[in-house]
């Protein structure tokens, strides 16, 4: 004798299973209307003045957002500076040479200040460098955010030198290297492309974030000279432009909100690339 | 190979490196480096804590703990309570998670248990993709589209039906608890997908085929099987989306209104601690209403740092234990 | 290959040992004596009390079943081991008389040089890998890593392959290459003893012949210690056997004999197959 399925039990089974297939239809596609919409709507308000104007005063149309494209390179170069070197550093201590309990502590406050919500970072920025100086600069939004990429500089490196065989290390060692030799010139290179990738995507994660650069960074009409006066960064001009009362705003907005996530596509879709197929990947 | 210099002879000389030779060859000082690294992440996360708790203390010693549940908010007369806040926080994040946990459970279902593995990774790696979206670009996509959708085709449906409900009560204009809730459900979709997904796969293939051995449905399967054995990790990642959406600022501040209420109504518009702080800390004049922003500062971290540990704790125990 | 060597006994392995390889006649000076080394993986002790000496400029070879100890003791002798965590040796290994288990570590591992199972090229140039020993070891003038690359590379029996392609990345060359890669960058820093564990295992039977040509010729340069399953090949290339059971030496003597009449009896049911 056979156990037959009864029918209500194959209606179920195809209901079910179509729905949860028709669920991924669904958020895939309500994702990539509105992606969609970006890049149209934000394309069609692209024009060459974007790159090259500064922006206009309050009621005048036209104008650009030069110094902002500038103001976020700079603003991403000093969290890079301040970020990454900490990051990458307590990442080598993490895969090579700390014990158990320190290593679990470390681990643990870095998962706690990954999940820092932005805008108390903001706070932070503020508090330790624009109250003691007085006034809103290049260097608070930088360190904010260099705070910001601290964790996941930690991360993929800590993961990436992982990954790295262990026999390579031996073959160093072997040959008379010390611990940091072996480390420094044959672990990390081994693992470089990784490296790289992981802070790209590191680097396109903070390239975004607007709420750490409110009050730190702040914004500025004009150019910003130096690095201690406040400076205009794309995400803020997103926002600043979005909640304006004003139809060429919005559309600069627009503009901006393209910009800046195509950038942060390209970044990361070059980057994954690099790590599925980079030499270091634990798939090999 | 006649003048053949002889590598063991020059290396011979450099033998018995002293403890000075050996650190100006860079392994005390590698070591130290990396150390220093290490334990700088930990200054700068108790110099967080202790920076938020000493500019808070005008606020805790004014008001105590009766702050965080009073809802009088007016800079003017210097009377500050969070419950607006906190309870508009929690609201659009419990909306969120509302919209969010089904529809990204079910999908991560797909692309877990049914989907070909090349369509399954392609889509996956899409839904990444839109993790990296920034929020502030949310915003934009929230005021502009989703709003105006919102008003035009959600909420007249919804009152019709579900109009003698409380929470459907009330004008619409736009800017509301409902929209940010909306909002912030997109955002959080992709890692409740991508977490969720890694978690059923963790899921040992044998337990699967046992039970369609046993004449069950692949629906069955999944239901009865899969989905139990991976559920602590799938309510890991709801709580790791809920951390998300409790700290988000930006795309919050802009389609929530930005109004201290508490009403039952979404219709309403509100507010939450993100975007308070996002809005009003750089004009925020006198100490206490400074105090008092990086309180709810405070607040926001502590609620996030321990939905973050127990999202951790979850889908840790899943995987582990799925690995086995 | 494990099988084929375990499971079909030797039965002439007179036969097998080249013509060219006489067993020394005198007994030279020893390079490394080994006095009474134990070592423990945490509580597990891997090695019991091992006493042996290792001769100069000759090929010396551990063979025992899986698990005995022979890479155990292969890395004491290079203090490789300590890059382990919780692991512990005593005993003393005399290197030209000093224990070098009392010496500084990197020197140490720089005089005995080691070349592992699986081959391991740095990500790096086939010309790095082959320069890194020195490099880390502070010699930077170019003419003199020019002229020990070439000459490791030639020792190595790889120069005529890679010379072309020195700038090359490492990772495309064969596996026997590669293998051979690791010996040259063993030999660039002119070990005194070269340690090999199952340098040939991951290689097929052309690419381990080559090895074990230029093993033979690089005694002349360096002391050689090696670990193998095959016993053909232990019998190929060794002037003296050493064989390892449980943690233990059994016996270690000139290779004819321990092959064609060995003095312990766990021996004689080893290399005639009647092990297990
Ligand atoms: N890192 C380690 N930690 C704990 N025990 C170990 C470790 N490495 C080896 N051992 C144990 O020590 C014993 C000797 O191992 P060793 O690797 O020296 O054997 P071997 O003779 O080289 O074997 P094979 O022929 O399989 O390579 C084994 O019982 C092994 O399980
Ligand atoms: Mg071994």
């Amino acid at each position: 004798m056979t156990l037959e399925i009864s029918p209500r039990r194959r209606v179920i089974n195809f209901v079910m299973l179509s729905l949860s297939g028709v669920c991924t239809v669904l958020v895939i596609a309500v994702l990539f209307f509105i992606l969609g919409y970006l890049f149209v709507h934000g394309a069609r308000s692209l024009n060459w003045n974007f790159f090259t104007k500064l922006p206009k005063p309050a009621g005048e149309t036209g104008g650009g957002m030069a110094n902002a494209i500038v103001g976020s390179g700079k603003v991403l170069l000093l969290a890079t500076v301040v970020g990454v070197p900490v990051g990458f550093l307590a990442g080598v201590y993490l895969a090579e040479y700390s014990g158990k309990t320190f290593a679990f502590v470390i681990r643990y406050v870095v998962d706690l200040l990954n999940g820092v919500p932005s805008i108390v970072i903001g706070i932070v920025g503020y508090a330790l460098v624009v109250r003691p100086m007085h006034h809103y600069s290049t260097l608070a939004g930088g360190i904010a955010l260099g705070i910001m990429m601290i964790p996941i500089a930690v991360r993929t490196t800590e993961e990436f030198l992982r990954a790295v065989p262990n026999s390579m290390r031996e073959g160093a060692m072997a040959l008379g290297a010390t611990k940091a030799q072996t480390v420094f010139t044959v672990v990390v290179p081994a693992a470089a492309s990784g490296l790289m990738s992981g802070m790209m995507l590191n680097l396109a994660r903070v390239a975004g974030e607007t709420a750490p650069l409110l009050f730190t960074a702040l914004g500025n009409m004009f150019w910003s000279k130096g690095w201690l006066a406040p400076i205009a960064t794309l995400p803020v001009m997103i926002y600043n432009y979005a909640i304006a009362p004003d139809e060429d705003l919005h559309q600069q907005a627009w503009a901006a909100g393209f910009v800046l996530l195509l950038l942060i596509l390209v970044v990361n879709v070059t980057a994954r690339m690099i790590i599925a197929r980079g030499p270091a990947s634990s798939r090999r | 190979m006649a003048s053949t210099t002889h590598i063991a002879d020059v290396l011979r000389r450099r033998n018995n490196r002293s403890f000075f030779e050996r650190l100006a060859g860079g392994d005390e000082i590698a070591y130290s480096i990396t150390l220093i690294a290490a334990v700088a992440i930990l200054a700068i996360v108790a110099l967080i804590v202790l920076e938020l708790w000493t500019h808070s203390t005008p606020t805790v010693k004014t008001f105590g703990f009766g702050f965080l549940t009073s809802s009088a908010w007016d800079p003017n007369s210097g009377k500050f309570g969070a419950l607006p806040f906190i309870y508009g926080t929690c609201l659009t994040s419990f909306l969120a998670l509302l919209i969010a946990v089904p529809l990204g459970v079910a999908a991560s279902v797909f692309l877990a248990e049914m989907a070909p593995p090349k369509l399954s990774d392609v889509l996956t790696f899409l839904i990444e993709l839109l993790a990296a979206v920034p929020s502030v670009i949310y915003g934009l996509i929230g005021i502009f589209i989703l709003v105006p959708a919102i008003r035009d085709y959600l909420v007249q449906p919804l009152k019709a039906v579900f109009g003698f409900l409380p929470i459907f009560q009330g004008d619409f204009y736009g800017l509301s608890f409902l929209s940010a809730g909306i909002v912030l459900s997109i955002m959080v979709v992709p890692f409740i997908i991508s977490v969720s997904r890694e978690v059923l796969l963790a899921v040992p293939t044998e337990l699967r085929e046992a039970a369609l051995a046993l004449g069950a449905t692949k629906w069955e399967a999944t239901w009865q099987i899969v989905l139990p054995a991976a559920s602590t990790g799938i309510i890991g990642s709801a709580f790791l989306a809920l951390a998300r959406a409790l700290g988000e600022t930006m795309a919050v501040t802009m389609v929530v209104g930005n109004t201290p209420k508490i009403t039952a109504s979404l219709l309403s518009p509100g507010y939450s601690i993100a975007a308070v702080i996002a809005n009003e800390f750089a004009e925020a004049s006198g100490d206490l209403y400074v105090s008092s922003l990086i309180f709810l500062g405070l607040v926001l971290f502590g609620l996030t740092i321990v939905i973050n540990a127990l999202a951790r704790i979850l889908i840790l125990t899943t995987t582990r234990r799925g690995m086995k | 290959m494990l099988v084929a060597t375990q499971g079909q006994p030797v039965l002439n392995p007179a036969a097998s040992l080249p013509a060219q390889a006489p067993a020394p006649k005198t007994q030279p000076a020893s390079k490394l004596i080994a006095r009474n080394i134990n070592f423990h993986y945490g509580s597990f002790q891997a090695l019991h009390d091992i006493s042996l000496e290792i001769p100069t400029h000759r090929i010396t070879a551990f063979i025992g079943p899986s698990g005995c100890g022979k890479s155990t003791f292969l890395r004491t002798m290079n203090r490789m081991n300590e890059t382990l965590r919780n692991t512990h040796v005593d005993g003393e290994l005399l290197l030209d008389g000093e224990n070098l288990l009392t010496l500084d570590v990197t020197d140490v591992r720089r005089r005995v040089g080691m070349v592992f199972q699986k081959s391991n090229p740095f990500a790096k140039t086939i010309f790095d890998n082959v320069a890194y020993g020195l490099r880390v070891n502070g010699i930077r003038k170019k003419s003199i890593i020019d002229e020990a690359v070439e000459r490791s590379l030639t020792h190595a029996a790889l120069w005529s392959e890679v010379k072309d392609k020195l700038q090359k990345p490492a990772s495309a060359l064969s596996g026997g290459q590669q293998q051979r890669l690791c010996i040259a960058r063993a030999l660039a820093v002119e070990p005194e003893v070269l340690l090999l564990d199952e340098p040939c295992s991951a290689l097929d039977p052309i690419a381990t012949l080559k090895i074990e040509e230029l093993l033979f010729q690089l005694k002349e340069m360096t002391t050689i210690v090696i670990v193998t399953h095959n016993m053909q090949q232990a019998a190929r290339l060794a002037d003296r056997t050493g064989f390892f059971l449980l943690g233990r030496l059994i016996e270690l003597d000139d290779t004819r004999r321990i092959f064609q009449n060995p003095g312990k009896k766990e021996t004689e049911d080893y290399v005639t197959g009647r092990f297990g």
